[in-house]
């Protein structure tokens, strides 16, 4: 089928002869699209890849890493981990808690339910960060009450933890769901007929069979949240050393035309990025039958 | 009668009331009380006050200008990504799976990095900006400028879409097409587009989505003057620093109302075409 053979009979003068199987396009084509995929590629990913860190090491590696000792910045590194350490296991528990529901039980309002899980993708991270303004500033009668209360939530780290909480919100449910829905209960159910208790049976027998896929969505929600930046601009209230996240301190270094130390701290950032993607990949080649459930039904 | 009406299949597995219990009210202190209260000041304004609001040259121009360009980024992004993932897919060259795991490099960095660096090598003095610029392509603070922006954080979703559904294809189908005597192109347009449709057009909705809301990475390089390269969300953080929350408010519902509403149109030709070819 691959090459078709000259035909035998005498009559043909020129045989066919066809080089590429029915299925494959002429070879100027392909050439032609690897080309074109790898232009467009080089131009909207890796340049700016290169540009980070060349930006970053414009006046050597010394001064980089000058650039980011300040108090400032330093402040902004602590808090970034500190936001993605509170935010990122609660979304990994409320992910848990909703496959469980989801997944392994039948009621009605599933559908619905799972829409408003995803409600966060399609809606603007600066609308989400507007949305903690009016219910916890200063505008609102609740607002103003918790601030009397000696609970500061805008304009504090409690609202940049609930803003990322909102963009990272359906990460980890989504990878659970799909999956744990084609797993079905059935090796739950044994493992209750055999007399292990609840608890028991979800961390025994449901959180292995769910652990790469729960590995893969916290990956990915802990590289948004570590990254977010809209919707934290707008409840942080840009306080220097206080409410300032690494994304925010990017934007405070270029304003302030310090180049160097903007794109060192987009450095570190751009490394995170490299190792989720590198640890995202290696769990595809890997664990591709416990994370495939979730790619179909993307 | 009696199984129409109840709620829940009963189940042997027991803490569906403490997982639904724990759902629920992160779902709710999370997402739908936030959500709430911006429709509640809404409401609050009332919709004529809303569309006075909107019916201001600045903030109608920032609509426009938001979700065409998305509009755009996300149409470049459908026809891309159908290319890019059938490339991944179909054909073997060196630096395949590199380029396979770069694809998702958009989800992985954060927009404000994305921002800066693209703006870095799109002004006159930079890496392709130095090439460009001589040539009358202006691509750094201008609306192109955005554009390249929202194409850079949609990339990745019609990839991811369309790629699984090119591996599943059979290529009998094809051959089949060929048989028959259809040219190759011929072969692509209505044997094989038509079975990636739905999930292309599912990734072009997520593009569309994303590219709607971004911020960070548009406004290092929009350049950001009114009327001409102010996006949408950058003019709902300017209202909020002006501690003009009626101003905020109504143009963040409209977006809403607006998305909502491309969403559902999406929605209703992805019925269609899963009806016409699925």
């Amino acid at each position: 089928m691959a090459e078709a053979t000259p035909a035998p009979t005498a009559q043909c003068t020129a045989p066919i002869v066809r080089h590429r199987a029915a299925t494959d396009e002429p070879i100027w084509v392909r050439r032609a699209l690897i080309g074109l995929v790898l232009l467009t590629l080089g131009f909207l990913l890796f340049a700016p890849l290169f540009a980070v860190f060349a930006e970053a090491l414009r006046q050597g590696l010394p001064a980089a890493v000058r650039s980011l000792d300040s108090p400032s910045g330093q402040a902004a590194i602590r808090l970034t981990l500190l936001v993605a350490v509170i935010s990122v296991p609660l979304n990994a528990v409320f992910g848990l808690a909703a496959a469980w529901a989801i997944a392994k039980f039948d009621f009605r309002g599933k559908a619905f339910l799972i829409t408003l899980i995803d409600l966060p993708f399609s809606i603007s991270p600066v609308v989400a960060g507007l949305c903690f303004v009016l219910l916890f500033g200063a505008h609102s009668a609740f607002g103003v009450w918790l601030v009397s209360q000696g609970h500061q939530i805008v304009f504090a780290v409690p609202g940049i933890v609930l803003a990322t909480m909102f963009v990272t919100f359906p990460f980890v449910a989504r990878e659970l769901i799909p999956l744990m829905v084609e797993q079905g209960r059935s090796e739950e159910e044994a493992a209750l007929t055999l007399g292990a208790s609840g608890w028991r049976t979800f961390l025994t027998v449901t959180l292995p069979n769910v652990k790469w896929a729960l590995l893969y969505g916290v990956l990915l929600c802990n590289a948004r949240a570590m990254g977010e930046f809209g919707a934290v601009a707008v409840v942080s209230g840009k306080i220097r050393g206080e409410t300032t996240t690494m994304p925010l301190m990017i934007e405070m270094f270029y304003n302030e035309y310090m180049a160097v130390a903007a794109f060192t701290m987009a450095a570190l950032l751009t490394l995170l990025a490299l190792v989720t993607l590198t640890l995202k990949s290696l769990l595809e080649v890997a664990y591709a039958d416990q994370l495939a459930a979730t790619h179909r039904h993307h | 009668m009696a199984r129409a009406l109840r709620l829940r299949e009963p189940s042997a597995l027991p803490g569906f009331g403490l997982a639904f219990g724990v759902m629920m009210t992160m779902l709710s202190i999370i997402v739908l009380v936030p959500i709430g209260a911006l429709i509640l000041r809404g409401a609050d304004i009332g919709l004529d006050e809303i569309w006075r609001i909107l019916n201001t040259r600045r903030v109608w121009n920032a609509l426009t200008l938001s979700f065409m360009t998305s509009l755009y980024a996300a149409l470049f992004n459908l026809v891309f990504g159908v290319a890019l993932a059938w490339v991944l897919v179909r054909y073997r060259f060196w630096g395949r799976r590199i380029l396979d795991a770069t694809v998702d490099l958009p989800f992985a960095l954060p927009t404000a990095v994305a921002g800066i660096a693209l703006t870095a090598i799109y002004v006159p003095q930079g890496m392709l900006g130095q090439f460009l610029v001589p040539i009358g392509i202006q691509v750094a603070y201008t609306q192109l400028g955005i554009f390249v922006a929202l194409v850079f954080v949609g990339l990745p979703f019609v990839v991811r879409t369309v790629q699984p559904v090119i591996q599943e294809i059979e290529t009998e189908v094809e051959e089949v097409s060929a048989t028959l005597g259809a040219g190759r192109l011929r072969t692509f347009a209505q044997v094989v587009l038509p079975s990636l449709l739905p999930a292309a057009l599912t990734g072009f909705a997520l593009a569309l989505a994303r590219a709607v809301g971004e911020y960070g990475s548009v406004i290092f390089i929009a350049g950001n003057l009114p009327n001409r390269t102010e996006i949408a969300p950058l003019l709902i953080v300017i209202r909020l620093e002006e501690f003009n929350y009626d101003g905020a408010v109504a143009i963040a519902i409209s977006m809403l109302a607006i998305s909502f509403a491309m969403l559902l149109v999406i929605n209703l030709i992805q019925v269609w075409s899963r009806k016409r070819y699925g």
